[in-house]
């Protein structure tokens, strides 16, 4: 019976090189995906759906978006503050949209509002926007699939 | 004078630290990732003027009146001018045959609607409201336009 030679007692190498080339890929995937401006998208607004929702051909020059969360309430810099007391924060955008050159009644106030929210929050906060000169308005809604 | 040759040896090179950043950076992303849905405006017409000042614009009809009643938040009852319509699929289906629907290109002539909502009533029965008279998605899944101009009545507090 012929012996039987042990085999060789060298550890295994594991070529490594693919695994590093997939996690490239899905490094570039996730990348390309990531979106920095979440800004304007806030968690606790849940839009409506609508089948005619589409993103505008052309984004707006000047936009200035409003969220509104399901009691009525607006946020500001992610803080919910009543429609009442907003006076003081658009006077604020106004300034900021000032030194960037836009004019109140040249910007698109953009209104986010959750889906339960009251209509009458809505309008009150459209007439609020109004009394701050500001003119042009759109309701946001998200794509239905 | 002779250059001695050096062996060329094959230098090993630990990839491990590589590997660790790779994944770090991988972690990262997977994180601050999240899926977007795409979302579109309906453009009001709000202006700051009151209707009743200065010269009313010839080209627009009277508005179309719609009512949104609620009850407790929820839709209740639909009304167009003076009649009740069921939901919204016959409200789109009485703007049709008001604008007539002649193709992707319409978009309502003079018609304006206004909307007239309890102040209670849930935004998303607005939005579905001005979906059905804005327009709807042909067979082809083209846009057909219906009317364009909407604007709001001063809230109604019940």
């Amino acid at each position: 019976m012929p012996k039987l030679k042990s085999g060789s007692n060298e550890p295994a190498e594991i070529d490594l090189t693919p695994m590093i080339d997939m996690t490239f890929q899905l490094i570039a995937f996730f990348m390309v995906l990531l979106n920095f401006t979440k800004a304007e998208v806030d968690d606790r607004v849940k839009l409506p759906t609508s089948e005619l929702a589409k993103p505008p051909e052309q984004p707006p020059e000047h936009p200035l978006t409003l969220q509104v969360i399901a009691d009525g309430r607006v946020l500001f810099l992610g803080d919910p503050v009543q429609i009442e007391n907003i006076g003081g924060y658009l006077d604020r955008e106004k300034a900021r949209l000032a030194a960037e050159g836009a004019n109140p009644s040249d910007t698109l106030v953009i209104i986010r509002a959750h889906a339960k929210c009251p209509t009458g929050r809505v309008q009150d906060l459209i007439k609020a926007c109004q009394q701050a000169r500001f003119e042009k308005f759109a309701l946001r809604a998200s794509e239905k699939k | 004078m002779r250059i001695k040759k050096k062996n060329l040896e094959k230098v090993p090179v630990d990839m491990t630290p590589m590997i660790d950043i790779v994944f770090q950076l991988q972690a990262f992303f997977v994180m601050t990732f999240s899926f977007v849905t795409p979302e579109g405006d309906f453009n009001i017409k709000m202006p700051l003027a009151a209707p009743s000042e200065g010269t009313p614009d010839e080209e627009l009809l009277p508005p179309i009146k719609i009512q949104l009643k609620s009850a407790g938040g929820a839709l209740s009852s639909i009304m167009m001018g003076d009649r009740s319509v069921q939901d919204f699929g016959v409200l789109r289906g009485e703007v049709m045959s008001m604008v007539g629907n002649t193709g992707p290109s319409s978009e309502g002539g003079g018609y304006e609607v206004e909307f007239a909502c309890d102040y209670d009533l849930h935004y998303e029965h607005v939005i579905a409201a001005i979906t059905a008279v804005t327009g709807y998605k042909s067979r082809d899944g083209q846009t057909v336009k219906l009317i364009e101009k909407i604007k709001f009545a001063p809230p109604q507090k019940q």
